[in-house]
C-alpha cells in the first residue's frame, strides 16, 4: 500500500493547465450540473496524468475546490481505490497481475524478472528513474495469462524472456508493443485449428 | 456445439473488424427503429420470452429487471447503467465486447434505455481497460455519427446519449450499488438493500444496472426472436454464453457456446484440453473466483448452466472457468483468491472486512504448513460466519470458495497442518482435562 | 396502524419504523455499534442482525423498514449465531486492553461482547496496528480499537455540518481519520466522543483521569450560554472530572457544545478560595470579617445613590433576586447585567426570548437571522438550524454577514435599511417571507446593539404582529440572548422599566458611581477611575483585577440555582461539588454581607429565596416548560438611522470567566487563531 502514502515531498501548488482544463470541461458535461461530485474519478485522473502519474496533495485540494467538495472526501476516493498513486512512480508504471489465473501460469516469474532487472522491491523506482513496478489483482485479462501492464497498455501470454525483452526495452526507452507475446490473435485459441469446420486465426 | 449461425459475436477475435461499417454488414442496427416501434412491453415481453439471466454473475431474469424500472417516467429521470467493471478473476469476456463488438453493446443500450425510460446511459468500465475504453469511445463516436446515438437516436424519436465512466481499480464497483456510489463521486462501498436501483439508484433516481453481455446479446435477440434464443440450452438457462477457458490448459481462450454445455466438451474442444491431459486435472472454478470450486469428478459429467451448477453447489457467475492441473498446490491457489478477496473488500461492514483477512491469513499459514487442524475448522466457521451476514454479495464471493475448497480438498488442506498439537484424542482416557478441551464444544 | 409480529408477538408499529425501533417497540433488545437514532443508517456492524420469515440470510434490523406483517424474531438459533459471529470479528482485531482504556466501564463493545459475544478469542494471528491520528486538543485517538462504524463521520458530516472526519483506505486497512490529522473545526467536536462506541475516540482533557464507576453524577444544566443544555456534572471529591450531555428533546437533543464540555477544568484553576482585601495598591489574602467590614465601611460612607451593581453572565435567578434584595436594603437601584449597550424592552415577557422554541426551528419554513451568529453565540441552537436546513432544506436568510454557519444562507443586505425595507414591505425578500406559513425571525443582540437597535426590535415586532405572525399558536419573534443570567434578570425587573434604557452605562461613563458592586461580572468593559470595587465572585479573572475588595463565591456547579434559557424555561442547575477554600455559595455571601450590614439575614433559608424567585417569574407555567403566551403590548419607534450591521465577533473560547481559566479552551483558542491566520481552514 505505499502508493497509498502521502508523500513527504509535495509541489506547494497544483492547477490544471489549458489542456487538461479543457478536458475537464468536457467530463463535467456528461454530469447533471448538481451532481458534478461525479467527476472528481476523472479529474483525480488527470491531475495524476498531468503531475507524472502520481497524485499531489495540492491536487486533492484543487479538485475539491473545483468540485465544491469537502477535502477529506477527495481523500477518501484517492485513497479507497487503487489505482491513484499518492506517491510517485516510474515514467514506465509496470503492474504484474499476480492474482490465482496468473498465478498458475507463473505470474510469479514476472515478478522475479522485475526484481531482478528494476527494483528488488515493488513499488521502488528503478535506479534511473524510469521505471517502476508492483502487483496488482486480476488485470481481466485471464485468457492471456501471465500479463501486465505498462502505463495503459496489456502485455499478454508473456514469460520470462519476453519480459525481460520488454523491460530491456523500456531501459532504451523504445517500449515494445502491447498485445500477445506468443503471437496469437488476441483470444483465440491457439493449437486448435478449427473450430466448428472453420479454419481459426 | 453451437452453430455458426447462431452465434452473436461473430467478431470475438477481431477477424472481422470492429468499425461501425464492419459491424453493419454482421447485422448490428439492422432494424433498430422497427424494433424501438413496437414499443417498450413488446421489447420487455420478448427479452422474458428468451429468458434471458444476467450474464453478471448473479443470473437474474433481465426481462424481469427491465419491468421494476417505473412505467412512467415521473419527475426524476431514468437512467441506465452499464456495467463493465469486469473484475472477477478468471474473467475477461466483457473485454473481448469492448474491444470487438462494441456496436451490439451500444445499441443494445439505446435498446435497454428505451425499455427502461432511460434518455442516459453511463458504462462503468474499469480504469485499468484503457485501450478498451478508448476503443469503446471510438465507437461510440462513430455511431454519433451516422446519428444512431443522440437527439432522435436512429431514427427512433427516442432521445438517448452514452458516456463512459472509468473506475480506478476497486472490485467491488462491480457490484451495482458500489457502482453508483463511484459514479456519484464517492467511495465504492455498496448500499444498504432495500432501496433497489429500479427505483432509487444513481443520483435517487430510478436506474438499472445490466452487464455488457447481456446488454450486447439483446439486440440480436430481439432481430431474431426471445424464441429463438430460448430454443438453445434448456429452459430458465437459455441462450449462447461467452467462455473463458484459462488456467492450466493448453489453449486458453474465449469462445461462445450453448450453455449447457459439457464443461469437458468445453475445455476439450476449445483449450485444447488440461495440461498433462485429463487425468492430470485437480478442480476447476466454473464461473469466476466467487463461485466454489469442482473437483476432477464432478466436471467429467458437468453441464455449463445456472442451474446444474447451483445443484452442485457452486455457479455459472461469469463463466469464467479456471482450470487447476495436479501440478498445483491447490491450497495456495485458494490463498491466493482469499487474498484477492482481502485486498479487494470496500471495508464498509464488519465480517468481510475483517474476515476476508482473517481466512487468508489463515490459508497462507496453511500453505506453509503452519497451521493445525482445529485452525481449519476455525476457517470454516469464519466462513460461515462472513456468509449471509454482509451487506453486499462480497461475503459470499469471499466465503464460497473457501467453503468449496474445504468441501471437496478438505484432505489436502488437512495434510498441510503440521502444527497439529501433540494431543491427540484418545477415546478410551476420556476423563484427561486436554481430552475434555479437544471437544469442540468446550472450545 | 400496521402491525409486526416479534418473537410471535404482535404488536402496532407507527409506519416509517425500522425493524429494529419496531423490536424495541415489542421489548426486544437488539444490539448495535452504528447505529444512531440521530444519525443517517449505515447498516455497517451487522450485530443488528435478525431473523425474518421469507429471508434466508438475517436482515440488518437498523436498515430494513418494518411492514405489515412481517414476522421477525430475534431469539433464534440463527440470530445468536449471527451475533457471535460479528462480536468475534470485532474483537478480532480490536485490542484487549480495556485495563488500560478510557471507556473502560461505559464502553459499548464491552458491554455487548459480555451479553452477546464468546468468552475467548480464536484469532491468533497478528493485531492490525493503526497509527494514532491527530485531531486537536479534544480527542484523545487510539485507532487500533477503532470498529469503524463510522458514528464519528456521519456526525461531522450530517450533524456539525463540518464534513473533516472520513474513512481512507479500503477494507482491513481502512483508517478514520480528518484530512492530513487536522484538528476539527466544530464546536461541537466533542460529541464524537460520546458517539464513538468504544475507546477510539476518548476525551483528550479527561484522559486517565478516572473511571466511570467512581465518579459521582448529578444532573444539572450549563449556564456557559444562554442556551440551557442539560448535562450531568461527574466529580470526584471536590474535582469536576468532566461534564456530559443529557438527554432533552426540547434543547440540547443529545448534543453539547465543546464549551460546555471541556470549560470543566477551569472550575479547578485560578479559583479564588478566600477574601482579599486591597492595601496599598496591592490585593492581600484577608478574612471575611475584614473584607466585610471594609465593605460596610465604604458603603457607609457613600450616599446611596452612587452605590451601583453589576449581575454577571453566570448568575443565578437566586442570587441575582437575592442582590437585588441588597441594593433594595441600600435603597439603590443602580443595577445592570448587560455587558453591551443593547436595547431591550422588558414590558413584554416575550421581548426578550426566542419565542418559536429551539424544537419551533424545525418547523419553521423560513429563518431570517437579523445581526445575529448562532454558530457562536448559541452553538446548540445553531445545530438545530443545521437540522432544519438539512432535513427540511428551510431556506435560510440573514442581515449582516455573520461568517461560516455549518449551513447555507443567503445574505440580503448588510444595513440597517434593509431592515426597514423588510417592515415596510419594499424588499424582494418580503415576496419569499409572505409564502412562508411559519417564518422565524433571529434577531441578534448586535442588531440590537446599533442605534436603530430599538427601531429594529420594536418596529419588527409590530410588522409581525400585524402579519399575525405572533399569536398563541406560532410565534416568529426571537431575540438571541447571549448569556444565562439575562432572561431571569429582566424578569426579576434588574432593569427599571421606567428608566432610561442605557442610564446604568450613562452614568458609569460620566463617572457618577463611587461604588461598584460586581456579582461575578467579569465582561463589562469601562474605564475604571476612583470608584470602590468589589468583586464577588469564583474566578481572579478581570473583575477580581480591579476589585477593592474581593468575596469569593461558588460556581455553577458548586451551588443549587434556577437559571431561565433563552426560551423561557426555568431549569434547576444543582449542586455536584462544594465551593473552593472559604468561598460560601453566591447568595450566602449577601446573607453574610447583610447580617454584618443590618444585624438581619437577608433570607432565612434558600428555600424562602426560591418560592419568592418562582414567584416573580413572568408569565410562569412549571419548572422546564415554556412561559404562557400573553398578547403583546405596542410600542412605536422611529429612531432610524441607516448604519451598517456588524456582528460583534465572540471570543468564542473565552467567553466567560471559566472558560477562560481553562487551559483547554485556550488550546482550542490557539487552534482555531493559528487556522485563521494560516488560512488553512476548510
Amino acid at each position: 500500500m505505499s502508493l497509498k502514502k502521502v508523500n513527504p515531498e509535495q509541489p506547494k501548488t497544483f492547477e490544471f493547465n489549458e489542456k487538461t482544463e479543457n478536458i475537464a470541461q468536457e467530463i463535467l458535461k456528461k454530469y447533471p450540473e448538481k451532481n458534478k461530485k461525479s467527476a472528481v474519478m476523472p479529474f483525480l485522473y488527470l491531475a495524476q496524468k498531468q503531475n507524472n502519474n502520481w497524485i499531489p496533495l495540492a491536487a486533492i485540494k484543487y479538485i475539491s475546490k473545483y468540485l465544491s467538495m469537502p477535502y477529506i472526501s477527495v481523500y477518501e476516493v484517492a485513497t479507497f481505490y487503487s489505482m491513484f498513486n499518492l506517491s510517485p512512480v516510474g515514467k514506465y508504471f509496470i503492474q504484474v497481475c499476480t492474482t490465482t489465473p496468473c498465478m498458475i501460469r507463473g505470474a510469479d516469474k514476472i515478478v522475479k524478472v522485475c526484481k531482478e532487472k528494476i527494483s528488488d522491491k515493488k513499488d521502488l523506482i528503478s535506479k534511473n528513474g524510469e521505471c517502476s513496478w508492483t502487483e496488482v489483482e486480476c488485470l481481466g485479462a485471464c485468457v492471456n495469462a501471465p500479463m501486465m501492464q505498462i502505463n495503459n497498455d496489456y502485455y499478454e501470454d508473456l514469460d520470462e524472456k519476453s519480459t525481460a525483452k520488454i523491460i530491456d526495452s523500456i531501459f532504451r526507452d523504445k517500449l515494445l508493443k502491447p498485445g500477445s507475446y506468443r503471437g496469437r490473435k488476441n483470444t483465440s485459441p491457439e493449437n486448435v485449428k478449427t473450430i466448428n469446420g472453420r479454419e481459426h486465426a | 456445439m453451437l452453430k455458426e449461425e447462431n452465434k452473436i459475436f461473430k467478431n470475438l477475435y477481431n477477424n472481422l473488424g470492429w468499425e461501425i461499417d464492419k459491424a453493419i454488414e454482421r447485422d448490428d442496427w439492422k432494424d433498430t427503429k422497427e424494433i424501438i416501434s413496437k414499443g417498450k412491453e413488446w421489447i420487455i415481453n420478448e427479452v422474458k420470452t428468451s429468458e434471458l439471466r444476467g450474464r453478471g454473475g448473479a443470473g437474474f431474469s433481465t426481462g424481469m429487471k427491465w419491468s421494476f424500472a417505473p412505467k412512467k417516467i415521473g419527475s426524476r429521470p431514468h437512467y441506465l447503467v452499464i456495467n463493465a467493471d469486469e473484475s472477477e478473476p478468471g474473467t475477461c469476456k466483457d473485454r473481448d465486447i469492448l474491444r470487438f463488438e462494441p456496436q451490439k453493446l451500444i445499441e443494445g443500450c439505446l435498446i435497454a434505455g428505451y425499455a427502461t425510460g432511460a434518455h442516459i446511459c453511463y458504462i462503468y468500465i474499469r480504469g485499468e481497460y484503457s485501450f478498451e475504453g478508448q476503443r469503446l469511445q471510438d465507437a461510440i463516436d462513430q455511431a454519433y455519427k451516422k446519428n444512431f446515438l443522440g437527439e432522435n437516436a436512429c431514427g427512433s424519436g427516442w432521445d438517448f446519449d452514452v458516456h463512459i465512466h472509468y473506475g480506478a481499480g476497486a472490485y467491488i464497483c462491480g457490484e451495482e450499488t458500489a457502482l453508483l456510489e463511484s459514479i456519484e463521486g464517492n467511495k465504492g462501498q455498496p448500499r444498504l438493500k432495500p432501496p433497489f436501483p429500479a427505483l432509487v439508484g444513481l443520483y435517487g433516481c430510478p436506474t438499472i444496472v445490466n452487464n455488457v453481455e447481456t446488454i450486447a446479446v439483446v439486440p440480436t435477440i430481439l432481430r431474431r426472436g426471445g424464441k429463438w434464443f430460448a430454443s438453445l440450452g434448456r429452459p430458465k438457462n437459455t441462450g449462447t454464453k461467452i467462455f473463458c477457458i484459462s488456467g492450466n490448459v493448453n489453449s486458453p481462450c474465449n469462445v461462445e457456446e450453448e450453455m449447457g454445455i459439457p464443461l469437458k466438451e468445453l475445455i476439450n474442444t476449445y483449450a485444447g484440453g488440461v495440461v498433462g491431459g485429463w487425468d492430470n486435472l485437480q478442480a476447476v472454478i466454473p464461473g469466476g473466483s466467487s463461485m466454489p470450486l469442482l473437483p476432477k469428478k464432478i466436471c467429467e459429467t458437468i453441464k455449463m448452466d445456472f442451474d446444474s451448477l447451483i445443484e452442485n453447489k457452486s455457479g455459472l457467475g461469469t463463466a469464467g472457468i479456471v482450470v487447476i492441473n495436479k501440478d498445483q498446490d491447490i491450497v495456495s491457489c485458494m490463498a491466493r483468491i482469499a487474498r484477492f478477496y482481502k485486498h479487494e473488500s470496500c471495508g464498509q461492514c464488519t465480517p468481510c472486512r475483517e474476515g476476508s483477512g482473517w481466512m487468508w491469513r489463515i490459508l497462507n499459514r496453511a500453505t506453509k504448513g503452519e497451521t493445525t487442524l482445529s485452525d481449519i475448522d476455525l476457517l470454516e466457521d469464519v466462513t460461515k460466519q462472513i456468509e449471509g451476514h454482509t451487506i453486499c454479495a462480497f461475503g459470499e464471493g469471499s466465503a464460497w470458495p473457501v467453503q468449496g475448497l474445504l468441501r471437496h480438498f478438505r484432505k489436502e488442506v488437512d495434510k498441510k497442518c503440521s502444527n497439529d498439537p501433540l494431543i491427540k484424542k484418545k477415546k478410551d482416557v476420556p476423563y484427561l482435562i486436554d481430552q475434555h478441551l479437544l471437544e469442540k464444544k468446550n472450545a | 396502524m400496521p402491525k409486526i409480529i416479534v418473537n410471535g408477538k404482535e404488536i402496532e408499529f407507527q409506519s416509517g419504523m425500522t425493524v429494529l425501533q419496531a423490536c424495541e417497540l415489542a421489548g426486544a433488545e437488539i444490539p448495535r455499534f452504528c447505529y444512531h437514532e440521530r444519525l443517517s443508517i449505515a447498516g455497517n456492524c451487522r450485530m443488528c442482525l435478525v431473523e425474518m420469515d421469507k429471508s434466508r440470510k438475517p436482515i440488518a434490523s437498523c436498515a430494513m423498514p418494518a411492514t405489515e406483517g412481517m414476522n421477525i424474531k430475534t431469539n433464534t438459533e440463527m440470530v445468536e449465531k449471527a451475533r457471535k459471529g460479528v462480536m468475534e470479528f470485532l474483537l478480532a482485531n480490536h485490542p484487549l486492553d480495556c485495563p488500560v482504556c478510557d471507556q473502560g466501564g461505559e464502553c459499548d463493545l464491552q458491554d455487548q461482547s459480555l451479553y452477546y459475544g464468546v468468552d475467548k478469542s480464536r484469532f491468533s494471528e497478528n493485531k492490525r496496528y493503526v497509527s494514532e491520528k491527530y485531531m486537536g486538543p479534544l480527542i484523545k485517538t487510539q485507532m487500533t480499537r477503532c470498529i469503524h462504524c463510522t458514528r464519528c463521520v456521519r456526525f461531522a458530516t450530517e450533524v456539525a455540518g463540518v464534513p473533516e472526519i472520513g474513512a481512507i483506505g479500503r477494507g482491513e486497512n481502512m483508517e478514520i481519520t480528518t484530512y492530513l490529522e487536522k484538528s476539527m473545526e466544530s464546536e461541537l467536536s466533542g460529541n464524537v466522543i460520546d458517539l464513538c462506541p468504544v475507546g477510539a475516540l476518548t476525551s483528550k482533557p479527561y484522559a486517565f483521569s478516572a473511571r466511570p464507576w467512581e465518579l459521582k453524577k448529578t444532573e444539572s444544566i450549563d449556564v456557559l450560554d444562554a442556551v440551557g443544555s442539560n448535562i450531568r456534572v461527574d466529580t470526584y471529591g471536590w474535582e469536576v472530572k468532566r461534564i456530559l450531555p443529557r438527554l432533552n428533546e426540547d434543547i440540547n437533543e443529545e448534543w453539547i457544545s465543546d464549551k460546555t464540555r471541556y470549560s470543566c477544568d477551569g472550575l479547578l484553576k485560578q479559583r479564588i478560595d478566600t477574601p482579599y482585601v486591597k492595601k496599598n495598591n496591592k490585593l492581600v489574602k484577608s478574612s471575611w470579617d475584614e473584607a466585610l467590614n471594609v465593605i460596610i465601611k465604604k458603603l457607609n460612607e457613600t450616599e446611596s445613590s452612587q452605590i451601583a451593581g453589576h449581575i454577571g453572565d453566570l448568575v443565578s435567578l437566586e442570587t441575582t433576586l437575592a442582590f437585588k434584595k441588597f441594593f433594595e436594603l441600600l435603597g439603590s437601584n443602580n443595577l445592570d447585567f448587560r455587558e453591551k449597550k443593547f436595547y431591550i424592552n422588558s414590558e413584554d415577557k416575550m421581548n426578550y426570548l426566542f419565542n418559536s422554541s429551539i424544537n419551533g426551528i424545525e418547523k419553521s419554513d423560513l429563518i431570517l437571522l437579523v445581526g445575529c451568529n448562532p454558530r457562536h453565540e448559541a452553538t446548540i441552537l445553531n445545530a438545530r438550524i443545521r437540522k432544519a436546513f438539512k432535513n427540511n432544506k428551510t431556506p435560510i436568510f440573514s442581515v449582516g454577514n455573520p461568517g461560516d454557519q455549518t449551513y447555507e444562507y443567503k445574505i440580503i443586505g448588510d444595513n440597517s435599511q434593509t431592515i426597514k425595507d423588510i417592515i415596510e414591505e419594499k424588499h424582494e425578500f418580503n415576496r419569499v417571507f409572505d409564502i412562508a406559513k411559519k417564518p422565524l425571525i433571529i434577531i441578534g443582540e448586535s442588531a440590537l446593539e446599533l442605534n436603530s437597535g430599538g427601531f429594529i426590535f420594536e418596529e419588527l415586532k409590530n410588522f409581525l404582529y400585524q402579519k399575525k405572525l405572533i399569536s398563541e399558536k406560532w410565534n416568529a419573534l426571537n431575540i438571541l440572548i447571549q448569556n444565562a443570567s439575562t432572561v431571569g434578570a429582566l424578569d426579576l425587573k434588574i432593569i427599571n422599566k421606567d428608566k432610561n434604557n442605557f442610564e446604568f452605562f450613562n452614568n458609569i461613563k460620566n463617572n457618577k458611581f463611587k461604588i461598584l458592586y460586581l456579582l461575578n461580572s467579569d465582561n463589562l468593559k469601562f474605564e475604571k477611575n476612583n470608584e470602590f470595587i468589589i468583586y464577588q465572585g469564583s474566578h481572579g479573572d478581570r473583575g477580581a483585577e480591579i476589585a477593592d475588595v474581593i468575596l469569593p463565591s461558588a460556581t455553577y456547579t458548586e451551588e443549587n440555582g434556577f437559571y431561565q434559557n433563552l426560551e423561557g424555561r426555568v431549569q434547576e442547575c444543582r449542586k455536584a461539588s462544594y465551593p473552593a477554600g472559604e468561598a460560601l455559595e453566591s447568595w450566602k455571601v449577601l446573607n453574610k454581607l447583610t447580617n454584618v450590614y443590618k444585624n438581619k439575614n437577608l433570607f432565612n433559608s434558600f428555600n424562602k429565596l426560591r418560592d419568592e424567585v418562582l414567584e416573580k417569574i413572568v408569565n410562569f407555567e412549571s419548572l422546564n416548560k415554556l412561559p404562557k403566551y400573553k398578547e403583546p403590548s405596542k410600542k412605536v419607534n422611529n429612531n432610524f438611522e441607516n448604519e451598517s450591521v456588524y456582528i460583534n465577533p465572540i471570543d468564542y473560547y473565552f467567553s466567560n470567566s471559566i472558560s477562560r481559566a481553562s487551559k483547554v479552551m485556550s488550546e482550542c483558542r490557539d487552534i482555531k487563531l493559528k487556522y485563521q491566520k494560516s488560512g488553512t481552514n476548510n
